[in-house]
């Protein structure tokens, strides 16, 4: 094993004394993982996601981790990510995609047994039709699954909400499964300056005997303590505990906000949070929105912008105070079907003022010309 | 909806009592414990939880796997020392010695059950009650579902964050916060008696 100091997780999350690289998404999984003091890892090939579960392979290989292996599926990968974090040790994976949709039944299992997996979900098309093409739809579909959301915008992002996941999956009364989330060849595939920690540094270990569940230890007590079989019998009170159960994982991911504030700074930012138009956007619509405000500006129209960091926890009553007085907000998306749209749309008082548009998909860029749009569509 | 704060309170609260986490609860800070939902220091906890033991009619310490278990190095001292509470309490003591739940019917006399607490909790006709050493998920399921359905009286000593669904909650109990909230017991009882 490469020799590396366990250090304070504030030192490592400091912008202080880091080094700038010029590196891509995936790249930045790696750089991480590297610090992320991670005992496992277990992988299975998807495009766009390939690269970055390769790429923490080869720091298996230099000695980063102390395990590493290649599953026979995505479903399989996540069962054996299960598996090793009831046994106790603090493990990565990441997918994509139709991996995402292929592993689906594995990830509120996750969230159902109190484990702290930290996953990167690197976003494509699913089969709709086939496409390996951008696109945030898979995020739709895992919204309701228990886990913790978040949504880098760019590489930095995806860097540094890697590192934080582990210590807010990890606390006691969080611990469930953060899934980390980028836009598949936008954040992955592309090159972009990301600042880093020294490497020879690296997170504190995993305590699983501190976890709100036993650790699935077969050596020592207090051992052998199946945590589900209530859900086989047919009366009221496996009835009243699962209900019991389902409530104190989503009382969890309530949990985490505090630790979501302090490690990142809020579930969102703001910019120009008093502006009539407002854009609301996670990923890398935020940046397409970004350029798009600058274009307005130009126009002499001013435009405020929301990046939601985290989708769950969702930041409900901060969005509704933010567009509480505004006269329009717009949500421009990569996928179909606008679930940020009816996300926004649930917590907005006055929601006939969200504009769900521009919406882009199956691959295709978000010209912030189509957000301009929007913005002048507005203001008319 | 309701404006109004939610308490964290004995039932019968219902079918299907909320998470308190959910209904804004959160947990207390470093140093503070939290009384039905609101943060006070927590020698203030103690007094509280000593009054609620001690006025009790049929008050029962709920022990876990946790320290049941001689798992770990000073395990077997807190054991001694919640051993001493329960004493100090006057309680009776039902462990929960571990998780799996018991079918077709578990013997409420002796043990308790996280899936099915309120059995134990009828069955011995217990008014408070105390979660020690039980894995945080297993007590915040066992704590709504006693609130739901009993009129018990729940106090958590947590060694960790402690639970909303407690109707009192310690966090970070060490064994030296187990001594002191046995001081606080032994405290009261001298009180009551003069």
């Amino acid at each position: 094993m490469i020799e590396q100091k366990i250090t304070d997780p504030a030192s490592i999350f400091s912008r202080e004394g880091r080094s700038k690289l010029f590196i891509t998404g995936s790249e930045a999984v790696r750089e991480a993982i590297k610090r992320a003091n991670v005992d496992m890892a277990i992988a299975y090939p998807i495009t766009p996601q390939s690269e970055s579960m390769h790429l923490v392979g080869d720091i298996y290989a230099e000695g980063y981790l102390k395990d590493y292996f290649r599953g026979e599926n995505e479903f399989a990968v996540m069962s054996a990510v299960a598996g090793a974090s009831m046994g106790g040790v603090r493990v990565f994976t990441a997918t994509g995609g139709p991996g995402t949709l292929r592993a689906f039944e594995m990830f509120s299992t996750w969230a159902g047994s109190r484990l702290p997996i930290v996953c990167a979900f690197l976003t494509r098309g699913v089969n709709s039709p086939l496409t390996i093409q951008p696109d945030t739809i898979e995020m739709a579909y895992l919204l309701d699954t228990g886990m913790i959301m978040l949504h880098a915008e760019n590489a930095q992002d995806l860097y540094d909400m890697l590192l934080k996941a582990f210590v807010v999956a990890e606390k006691t009364e969080v611990h469930i499964p953060v899934g980390v989330f980028a836009d598949g060849f936008f954040v992955t595939h592309t090159r972009d300056y990301v600042e880093v920690a020294a490497a020879e540094f690296k997170l504190p270990p995993y305590n699983p005997y501190s976890a709100p569940v036993p650790v699935m230890d077969m050596e020592n007590v207090p051992i052998r303590q199946m945590r589900d079989p209530f859900v086989m019998k047919s009366n009221f009170v496996s009835y009243a505990t699962h209900a019991s159960w389902q409530q104190e994982v989503m009382a969890a991911a309530e949990r985490a906000r505090p630790y979501i504030h302090r490690y990142l700074d809020g579930l969102l930012e703001v910019e120009t949070p008093g502006a009539d138009i407002l854009i609301v956007a996670s990923g890398t619509a935020v940046s397409q929105s970004r350029e798009a405000r600058a274009m307005a500006a130009a126009e002499g129209t001013e435009v405020g912008l929301v990046k939601i960091k985290c989708l769950r926890p969702f930041p409900a009553a901060e969005i509704q105070q933010i567009t509480r007085n505004c006269k329009a907000v717009i949500v421009p998306e990569f996928n179909r079907v606008g679930w940020l749209c009816r996300e926004i749309k649930a917590v907005v008082e006055n929601n006939g003022k969200v504009i769900g548009a521009p919406r882009v998909f199956g691959g295709m860029t978000m010209p912030p010309e189509l957000i301009l749009d929007q913005i002048r569509r507005c203001k008319a | 909806m309701s404006t109004e704060k939610y308490q964290v309170l004995s039932g019968p609260e219902g079918y299907l009592p909320p998470a308190a986490a959910l209904m804004g609860i959160v947990l207390p800070a470093r140093g503070e414990a939290l009384v039905e939902g609101s943060p006070v220091a927590r020698a203030e906890a103690m007094e509280k939880a000593a009054e609620k033991l001690l006025s009790a009619q049929n008050p029962y310490f709920f022990p876990g796997p946790l320290i049941l278990w001689d798992w770990k190095e000073g395990v077997a001292e807190k054991a001694r020392a919640v051993g001493e509470m329960a004493r100090a309490a006057g309680a009776g003591i039902i462990p929960m010695p571990d998780y799996r739940p018991k079918y077709p019917m578990i013997n409420p006399a002796v043990e308790i059950n996280p899936n099915h607490p309120n059995l134990t909790i009828w069955h011995n006709k217990i008014d408070v009650c105390v979660f020690v050493g039980v894995h945080c998920h297993y007590a915040n399921v066992a704590l709504k579902i006693i609130r739901g359905g009993t009129g018990c009286y729940t106090i958590a000593l947590c060694a960790e964050a402690g639970h909303e669904d407690a109707m009192i909650t310690f966090r970070d109990m060490g064994l030296a916060e187990l001594k002191q909230m046995t001081e606080v017991l032994i405290r009261k009882k001298g009180e009551l008696q003069q």
